[in-house]
């Protein structure tokens, strides 16, 4: 395969690469005057990337000699991804004018853009070291996002702490990838998965597996290295909360998916017993954890580790069917966590400071009967309970489960999802139920209210509409991996 | 009639009044509800009306496979769904009228939450797909959690948490087994799966995982306690709807999915459901005997009455499973007529305590004959639509066991002595409180919500043929379905094989 051809097949990150270096040289010599500009320069600049996905980007071909896959599965995981930095990025300029002395920087977009170039890398991944790279991409350019507000404490906590304990799941996850080369002597996913199917049982291959799935276990903040995320999601800006709770968990768990089965794959029924367990541990522990928080971005924080243990029952089923749940459930999930943060962006007292607190929810529908029902669209679609689209996600992955024979996880994980409904009726109760906590103050972003209409649009029972559109999607994404 | 989609139509209806319901102000939304619930209640007429008795089992079929991927939207009716849903839409305009006045707070988010609760009833009772089904059975949490923790009363946030999170545990179960159905089964049509054998030791754990959210949703004992509680804090209406159509759901589920899907496990687990019916009916009518509450007494003998409903429909035969309908039907008008009574009282004295009452026939007459009437019906006295019900159903389980039939006809003379102690202590006595005295008689409105209901629950009690008919095919399909399974009765003389003329 020629260099041009490589080339054209990784458009996308081209894209976003490129534009961001530009737009950080309009940065530094724009300054703070800028800012506006490249945001929206940057939303059009994922458009566009998005677009190129159109073309031999999304073909199924193989670039650089196998270390990138512009396959199916990874287009369908980079619109996800696009979608939630596009998000990201128009949220941020409201929150920021309300933030006490810390502006919008135009390096804001920049580091969205970079991000986003590593996600992209990291799904497309076709060898461990692509992998790694764009892992840290997206994870250099998050540890600077997080610790956004320079003069707030809790945000420069949130980074330093990401940063630190990020960087050991990295060494972690390297130390895996090194076992994995060294007892088979590739790092390309195809070979990687001959050695395992020559020789799976292989004490170095079997550690190697064990470190590399902890490794990104971590990145997806699936129990028990779930730790760092209640504290970095409270202490970030919260459009970058939002940010961190979508995109990369897509990026990381498809990734994951991607390392399960096309690498890995001769070795389901090792990596299974895993990701069980992980799964299992995240929806109790995400569930039970959450009863107890005062915080709602805290408190969503643990509902994205209860989300991502129900995703990896659909992983855990091995299947093309799994795989497909998996990229549904993301794609249902992404519509719930972006609306229930642009709900939480919303909460705002009357001289525009953010507020954080579950209590102040109380009464909510008398203050604000639309924020209140949105609100509670997405607790109750985050809860699973049907008609609203998020049960469709959890169907699709118990679904996968049961096709394959796991029903003790499929038993296990849906009367535990029982528990998790209880903190998401909770929110509810304070709104509906409760007598009311004073009024937030005006919401006056159209753009932000448009998204959120979209959002409960999206996860109301219309939805369903979309199940065969979206279900032919995502099952042609996971042959691709097959 | 053919080719209009008349069920699709009833659902239609409370869906757009619902919506446009929030943006109205409060009585115009009482107005829009009360007439999108009447329409409804014509619909269901033209329904019955049209409902070829004799004809196919599934009529006024709507199919369309795949709508949704993997389940489609297919509605159809046969007798047992036709009956429910005429239940429904009979309650429906009932509960808005009794909500005109109580109700004075968030009027237009009201209205819409019954008018969805009466699409998802509807729907629950058409859908002829597994997860459709499913979908519509389930989404009735939301509604009536909403209702109960809104508009209910003191204590109503615990009420509405109990009612969420035990009914909701005990549906996921029934969800993993429906997926292993359609996957076993390759379909997710209700009509196919009543006609699939499924192995028999996997009968076994789907009839346990289907009985996890029946048994709640009936509810039987020992998971009923979350009913008294609901039903106290639930304002009225909410109480009608919940007693009259919400608790037929376990009922319709045994008949449409346990027995007919399942019939050998339902056979080896007819023991447990005898004996938790044979104690939910003496316990729960002792329980009923020495409350204080009014509410809570309906809903233990709702308890105790469902419980006949499920020793009737594990009877494996025409008289018991008919007699089970009637059963619901009828609890459904009498529990529904009850609670509505209890509330034209508690609007005059914002009391449910039964002490604070008494003398009512003196200063109520008009209300002390109807209360007289649906008390009587409660009992089921002869000419009352409960007599009917409760007589066919212990009359089917005496064919199969004579000993439980014994033990839960005593759940009648119980329910004798705490409906009659409770009218006693209401309305026979002498007025010793000057607030009781002042108590108006009922006036028109209230009249128009009760008169139509006891007319229903004589003509029951009088005629019951009528109600039967539309339902005597599916029974007896039901029963062929069933009879490979049926367990051998003890009431017949047993003749030794050997000795022929023992006798």
């Amino acid at each position: 395969m020629s260099y041009a051809a490589s080339l054209l097949l990784a458009l996308p990150e081209e894209i976003l690469s490129v534009s961001a270096t530009l737009l950080m040289l309009v940065a530094a010599w724009g300054g703070q005057r800028a800012t506006r500009a490249v945001t929206w320069v940057s939303i059009a600049v994922l458009l566009g990337a998005g677009i190129a996905l159109l073309g031999p980007a999304g073909s199924g071909g193989e670039a650089f000699y196998g270390l990138y896959h512009a396959d199916a599965f990874a287009s369908f995981a980079k619109v996800l991804i696009y979608i939630a930095a596009a998000v990201a990025l128009t949220m941020a300029p409201g929150f920021f004018e309300r933030t006490s002395g810390d502006d919008l920087r135009p390096e804001y977009p920049v580091l969205i853009l970079l991000s986003a170039a590593g996600m992209g890398m990291m799904v497309s991944a076709g060898d461990l070291l692509t992998l790694y790279v764009g892992l840290e991409l997206q994870n250099l350019a998050a540890y600077v996002l997080a610790s956004f507000m320079r003069r707030d404490t809790r945000s420069a906590e949130a980074g330093l702490k990401y940063f630190v304990l990020s960087s050991l799941a990295s060494g972690i996850l390297l130390y895996g990838i090194s076992l994995v080369y060294g007892f088979s002597g590739t790092t390309d996913f195809a070979g990687v998965a001959q050695a395992y199917a020559a020789n799976g049982h292989a004490i170095g291959l079997m550690f190697g597996l064990v470190f590399v799935f902890a490794g990104l276990a971590f990145k997806i903040s699936a129990v028990p290295f779930h730790m760092w995320t209640p504290d970095v999601y409270e202490g970030a800006p919260t459009p970058v909360t939002a940010f961190f709770a979508s995109a990369p968990k897509v990026a990381a768990l498809a990734l994951a998916v991607r390392v399960a089965i096309s690498a890995m794959g001769p070795a389901t029924d090792d990596w299974r017993q895993i990701v069980i367990c992980a799964s299992l541990l995240s929806i109790i522990i995400g569930a039970v954890a959450a009863i107890g928080q005062s915080n709602i971005k805290r408190l969503l924080a643990y509902s994205s580790i209860n989300n991502v243990g129900f995703a990896l029952i659909g992983l855990a089923a091995g299947t093309p069917q799994g795989v497909a749940s998996v990229l549904m459930y993301l794609a249902i999930y992404i519509a719930m966590t972006l609306g229930s943060f642009l709900v939480v962006l919303r909460m705002r007292d009357h001289e525009g400071k953010p507020v954080e607190t579950i209590a102040s929810l109380a009464g909510l529908s008398k203050t604000r009967p639309g924020l209140a029902l949105a609100f509670m669209l997405f607790m109750f679609s985050l809860a699973g309970i049907p008609p609203l689209f998020g049960f469709y996600a959890k169907f699709a992955v118990f679904s996968a489960a049961v096709n394959a024979g796991l029903f003790p996880l499929a038993v296990f994980g849906i009367a535990a999802s029982v528990i998790s409904s209880f903190y998401y009726i909770r929110i509810v109760k304070g709104m509906y139920f409760d007598d009311p906590a004073p009024a937030y103050g005006p919401a006056d972003s159209v753009v932000e209210g448009g998204l959120l209409t979209i959002a409960a649009v999206a996860i109301s029972p219309l939805g369903y509409l979309a199940i065969p559109a979206l279900g032919a999607w995502t099952m042609a994404a996971a042959k691709a991996l097959f | 009639m053919s080719g209009f989609p008349i069920l699709s139509v009833m659902l239609a209806i409370p869906t757009i009044a619902a919506i446009v319901c929030v943006f109205l102000s409060a009585n115009s939304a009482r107005w829009l509800a009360l007439a999108a619930t009447l329409a409804d209640l014509v619909l269901g007429v033209v329904l019955w009306a049209n409902f070829e008795i004799g004809g196919p089992e599934w009529q006024f079929v709507e199919r369309h496979d795949h709508l949704f991927g993997v389940f489609g939207y297919a509605l159809g009716i046969d007798g047992f769904a036709l009956m429910l849903i005429m239940l429904s839409v009979f309650l429906m305009p009932i509960c808005i009228g009794a909500s005109w006045r109580a109700i004075e707070t968030r009027v237009p988010e009201y209205m819409a939450a019954f008018l969805i609760t009466e699409l998802l009833m509807i729907g629950t009772f058409a859908a002829q797909d597994l997860f459709l089904f499913y979908v519509f059975f389930e989404a009735g949490l939301i509604p009536m959690y909403l209702i109960i923790g809104i508009w209910g009363g003191a204590n109503r946030i615990y009420a509405s948490y109990k009612f969420f999170l035990y009914t909701l545990l005990g549906s996921v179960l029934m969800f993993i087994a429906m997926l292993w159905m359609a996957h076993y089964a390759g379909t997710t049509d209700i009509p196919t799966l009543m006609q699939t054998d499924f192995p028999v030791h996997a009968q076994t754990w789907l009839w346990l995982a289907f009985f996890a959210s029946f048994a709640v949703k009936m509810p039987m004992w020992p998971v009923h306690t979350w009913l008294p509680d609901a039903h106290v804090q639930a304002p009225t209406a909410g109480s009608v709807i919940l007693a009259g159509v919400l608790l037929k759901l376990g009922g319709y589920g045994f008949l449409r999915f346990s027995l007919p899907m399942f019939p050998q496990a339902s056979a080896q687990l007819t023991w447990l459901i005898f004996g938790l019916s044979a104690v939910a009916v003496i316990y729960t009518s002792l329980v009923a005997l020495v409350q204080q509450d009014m509410k809570k007494l309906i809903a233990y003998s709702s308890v105790a009455h469902m419980a006949i409903v499920t020793i009737g429909l594990f009877a494996f035969n025409r008289q018991g499973i008919e007699g089970s309908m009637l059963v619901m039907l009828s609890h459904g008008l009498v529990s529904g007529a009850l609670f509505l009574c209890v509330g034209v009282i508690y609007d005059r004295l914002h009391t449910r305590e039964i002490s604070r009452y008494g003398g009512l026939s003196i200063n109520m007459p008009r209300y002390a004959v109807l209360f007289m009437l649906f008390t009587m019906a409660s009992i089921g006295l002869p000419g009352t639509s409960g007599f009917v019900g409760e007589f066919l159903s212990l009359n089917g389980t005496y064919q199969v066991s004579t000993w439980i039939t014994l033990l839960c006809t005593t759940g009648i003379i119980l329910g004798a002595a705490y409906m009659l102690y409770l009218y006693r202590r209401i309305a026979f006595g002498e007025i010793t409180r000057d607030d009781v005295r002042a108590m108006p008689d009922l006036s028109v409105r209230e009249l128009w919500l009760l008169a139509p209901i006891a007319a229903v629950v004589l003509w029951m009690g009088v005629y019951p043929e009528s109600f039967l008919a539309p339902m005597r095919n599916d029974v007896g399909a039901l029963v062929a379905r069933v009879s490979q399974a049926a367990p051998v009765g003890d009431s017949q003389p047993t003749m030794p094989a050997t000795h022929g003329e023992a006798r």
